[in-house]
Formats: structure tokens, C-alpha cells, sequence
């Protein structure tokens, strides 16, 4: 009947388990996938495979347009889009998402494509 | 006597989950239990028929958290063999150290949850912080908590590092240290004894006739446990059932209380005779043919169905969930006994409404 004794006694004297949550947060470990981070729009292609492969179609991508959008709230991630990305302009951050206030869609647009005439004349020169 | 029907949940403190039972009382006693389920259905196993095969093993593990990773060594097993690839060795070994940590923090969340429901809050917290000790480490090593996304078709997705290994052994010690302690609570203590001694009697010929599986089978006698078939490195391990014949609450409890020894004894085994080399095959082609796959989850056993057509989409997907096999045995178990005994009793089918309902 008392062999939870010991247990209640080491426990008065240890310290909490527990943290003071928000005011104190732990740090997240190194591989853990928090949420996805900023996309790197420069070095992006616009090929599509990362909106192609998503589980959850959180990721939107318009070759004409060169924009690619992001759905943080559809997101699980599952790191696919990391993983799958030809040119590794994805990458997981790996602190948790905060809450947020409303629905937040992340659109980012690349850097206007180089007119074929201008890059007929570069390969030229 | 004048007959009444009270309704236990889909919202009560004992339940994490929706589930509705109406009681057919007499004065105190359960004539009759009538449950009724379909609060939580979500639709998947539909939308895996329109995700690609590979994208569906991210739509089986949300099927459940606390068993995601068995849910998705059941899928991608299924695929593997109508596919017929065949995974590399470390992938199969390190299936079962990820599938073996998700069995104890899934024995740790119910042996909390049933101290808290018998009412010992301490023994409770007790569990509970050293389930977070194993959900740290499965952060630390997959990138999530609970849902770890590690399984893929073809192998796993990630490795895990020596640094880890060695973490990982002495965390599952320290979980066994300090089960040792609980044990003593939760198997001797007086009061506790009250609680689940003789407290919803399931005899060995009820669990098989009404075919429940896991704990709740293997507390009232019947042996059996799919990871005997040996899948993923199962085999290589030597593999000791742990079987109670008691039939009751307290004997629900001792199995499930004796399977995380026996986990972390697994993943200890599976370490030391972890293989070096790949960890995950390239996978080509699409799905063709049907296959059952099944494997043992904390809950018991789980049935995949998958009838692929060639294609990257699947025909049809079935899931067969543990806590749905397990609720025939609770209509056995309440009629008869006491309505204060109703949350220990449905406590130890370890319901899992999620899964039954997908």
C-alpha cells in the first residue's frame, strides 16, 4: 500500500517535470520538423514537384506566372516538398508554428524570367 | 424493476475520444449496452482511393496518432509485397525500434489514462512523464513526436544515428526503472486491486468467439500476436508473448504493464544486431493485384486491405481497426456489473475511436 511512498517523497523534493509553458519553451530538437520555412524564391524553377508530391495540396505553383504559393494551414509537415525540391530551395524549420489570427497564405513570386532574346544574346556573346 | 437508460458519452471525463454507449440500468446494475459509434468519421479510407500509393502512407498514419507508425508498416507492407520489393535490412530493424518506442508511449498514455480513471492522479503523471521521455526521443530521431512519418515505401526515411542509438538505450532503461516502481502501484497496491480484480470477466472462449485482439485477447488466455508472423525483423528477435489468463481489468493492465519490458527489450535486441548499410530501396512502378497486410498495433491487430489497379491511385483501401474488433467484448462485459465500474471497463478495451471510424 505504500510503495508509491518513495515516489511521492522523491518527487517533493526533485524538480517539476513540467515547464511554464509559454514563458519558458524547450528548444526544438535538431532534426524536428517544426514548419516549413521561407522558400528560397531566387534559386526556385517553378517545376511544380513540390505542389505535385504534397500529401495535403498546401502548395500551389504557377509556371507562367512564376509564383508559388503556400498554404501554412493545409500544411502536415511531412517534409515531402523538402526532400523531393531539384534545386533545395525548400527547407523545415525547426520551430513549431505559433498560433495564428487567420488563415495565412504565403505567395511569392520569382524574379521576372530573362527575355529569350536577351539570353539568345548572352549565349551568343 | 423500472428499467433506465442512461447514456455514457460521447462527451465524458473517463473518454479522450466520442463514444456513445446508452446503459440499460436496473437500480445500479447494466442490463444491457448498446454503443454507437460515428462521431469522428473522417472519410479516409475514400480519399486514399484519390491520393497517389505514396502519398497515402502520410493519410494512414493520421488514421490514428498514438498508433501512426504501425498504421503505416501495415500499408507500405501491403504495397512492398504486391510489389514485390524487397526492403533493405537496417530498414526492417529500424521499423521495429520506431514501431517498438510508439508501443511503449502508446502503454504509457494507457496505463496513465486508467490510473486517472480509477482515480489515482499521481500514478497518472507518473506514466505520463515518462512517456514524454519517449516522445522526446522519437522528436530527437524522426523530427516529430507523434505523427513520425518515418515509414516510406520502400524502407524508411530517415536513419538513425549511433548518438541516437545510444540515447534511445538508455531512455528505454530509464522507462523500465521506473515501470518497476509503477508496477508495484498498479498490480498490488489494496485499493487498486479493488478496481480491477474480477472487475469485467472475460473468459478465454468469450475473447475468441468474439474475436477480439491485442491485450485484450492475450489477458484472457488466447496467444496471440501478429508480430509471432515474424514481419520486418520480428523474426531475428526472439519475440516472447506475453500471455495472462486472468481475464479481468487487472490482468488487461499486467499485459499491457508486462509488454513495455518486452519492448524494450526489443529495441535493445534490434541495436545490437542493427545491420549497417541502405536504409530505404528506390521504388518503380505502380501498385497492381490485392494484398492483406496486417500487423500488431498497441491495440492489437490491424488489417489492411489494398487492391491496387497498376496505377499510381488505389482501387480500394480497407482498414480493420482493433478497438472495432474490441467493442463486441464490451457488451459482454457491462451487462451485470456496477455503473461505477462502467469507465474502468471501457478503459480497458483501450478504445481507440479514431481508428474505428477513419
Amino acid at each position: 500500500m505504500f510503495d508509491f511512498l518513495g515516489s511521492v517523497l522523491k518527487n517533493v523534493i526533485s524538480k517539476p517535470a513540467t515547464r511554464m509553458y509559454p514563458y519558458e519553451t524547450r528548444e526544438a530538437m535538431d532534426k524536428a520538423r517544426g514548419a516549413l520555412g521561407e522558400i528560397e524564391i531566387e534559386k526556385c524553377i517553378f517545376c511544380g514537384i513540390c505542389a505535385t508530391k504534397c500529401p495535403s495540396i498546401a502548395i500551389k505553383v504557377d509556371k507562367a506566372e512564376r509564383s508559388w504559393e503556400f498554404n501554412r494551414l493545409k500544411c502536415i509537415v511531412c517534409n515531402v516538398c523538402v526532400e523531393v525540391c531539384p534545386v533545395k530551395c525548400l527547407h523545415m524549420d525547426k520551430a513549431h508554428l505559433g498560433p495564428l489570427l487567420a488563415v495565412e497564405k504565403t505567395k511569392r513570386n520569382g524574379p521576372p524570367k530573362p527575355a529569350p532574346a536577351a539570353k539568345a544574346a548572352e549565349s551568343t556573346n | 424493476m423500472i428499467k433506465t437508460t442512461i447514456p455514457f458519452g460521447p462527451q465524458h471525463p473517463v473518454l479522450p475520444e466520442p463514444l456513445h454507449l446508452k446503459l440499460v440500468m436496473e437500480d445500479e446494475k447494466i442490463v444491457e449496452a448498446i454503443p454507437a459509434i460515428g462521431y469522428v468519421h473522417r472519410g479516409l479510407e475514400k480519399l486514399a482511393e484519390v491520393k497517389d500509393f505514396h502519398q497515402n502512407v502520410f493519410l494512414v498514419e493520421r488514421i490514428c496518432g498514438i498508433c501512426s507508425v504501425q498504421h503505416a508498416m501495415a500499408y507500405v507492407q501491403g504495397i512492398e509485397t504486391m510489389m514485390n520489393i524487397e526492403i533493405p535490412d537496417r530498414a526492417k530493424y529500424l521499423r521495429v525500434i520506431w514501431a517498438e518506442l510508439h508501443r511503449i508511449h502508446s502503454h504509457l498514455l494507457w496505463l496513465g489514462l486508467f490510473a486517472d480513471a480509477f482515480g489515482f492522479e499521481a500514478l497518472f503523471m507518473q506514466c505520463w512523464r515518462d512517456r514524454e521521455k519517449v516522445m522526446d526521443i522519437m522528436e530527437a530521431t524522426s523530427g516529430a513526436r507523434v505523427v513520425v512519418s518515418v515509414n516510406v515505401v520502400g524502407g524508411t526515411k530517415r536513419d538513425i544515428s549511433s548518438e541516437h542509438l545510444a540515447e534511445i538505450i538508455r531512455v528505454v532503461d530509464q522507462v523500465k526503472e521506473d515501470m518497476k516502481n509503477m508496477e508495484n502501484a498498479f498490480l498490488n497496491d489494496y485499493t487498486v486491486k479493488h478496481r480491477t480484480v474480477g472487475v469485467g470477466h472475460l473468459t478465454k472462449e468469450q475473447a475468441y468467439s468474439l474475436g477480439a485482439v491485442g491485450p485484450m485477447a492475450r489477458a484472457s488466455g488466447v496467444a496471440q500476436d501478429l508480430r509471432t508472423l515474424g514481419y520486418a525483423a520480428y523474426n531475428d528477435l526472439c519475440f516472447d508473448m506475453v500471455v495472462e489468463t486472468a481475464g479481468d481489468c487487472w490482468a488487461r493492465t499486467a499485459v499491457r504493464l508486462k509488454e513495455v519490458y518486452e519492448c524494450v527489450r526489443l529495441i535493445k535486441a534490434a541495436i545490437d544486431k542493427l545491420p549497417k548499410g541502405d536504409f530505404a530501396v528506390p521504388v518503380k512502378g505502380n501498385p497492381t493485384g490485392e494484398v492483406i497486410s496486417r500487423v500488431e498495433q498497441p491495440r492489437g491487430e490491424v488489417l489492411y486491405y489494398i487492391k491496387g489497379n497498376g496505377t499510381k491511385n488505389l482501387d480500394r483501401l480497407r482498414v480493420r481497426t482493433p478497438t472495432f474488433a474490441n467493442i463486441p467484448t464490451l457488451l459482454v462485459m457491462l451487462p451485470g456489473s456496477q455503473l461505477a465500474d462502467v469507465p474502468v471497463l471501457l478503459l480497458t478495451i483501450d478504445p481507440c475511436i479514431s481508428c474505428t471510424e477513419r
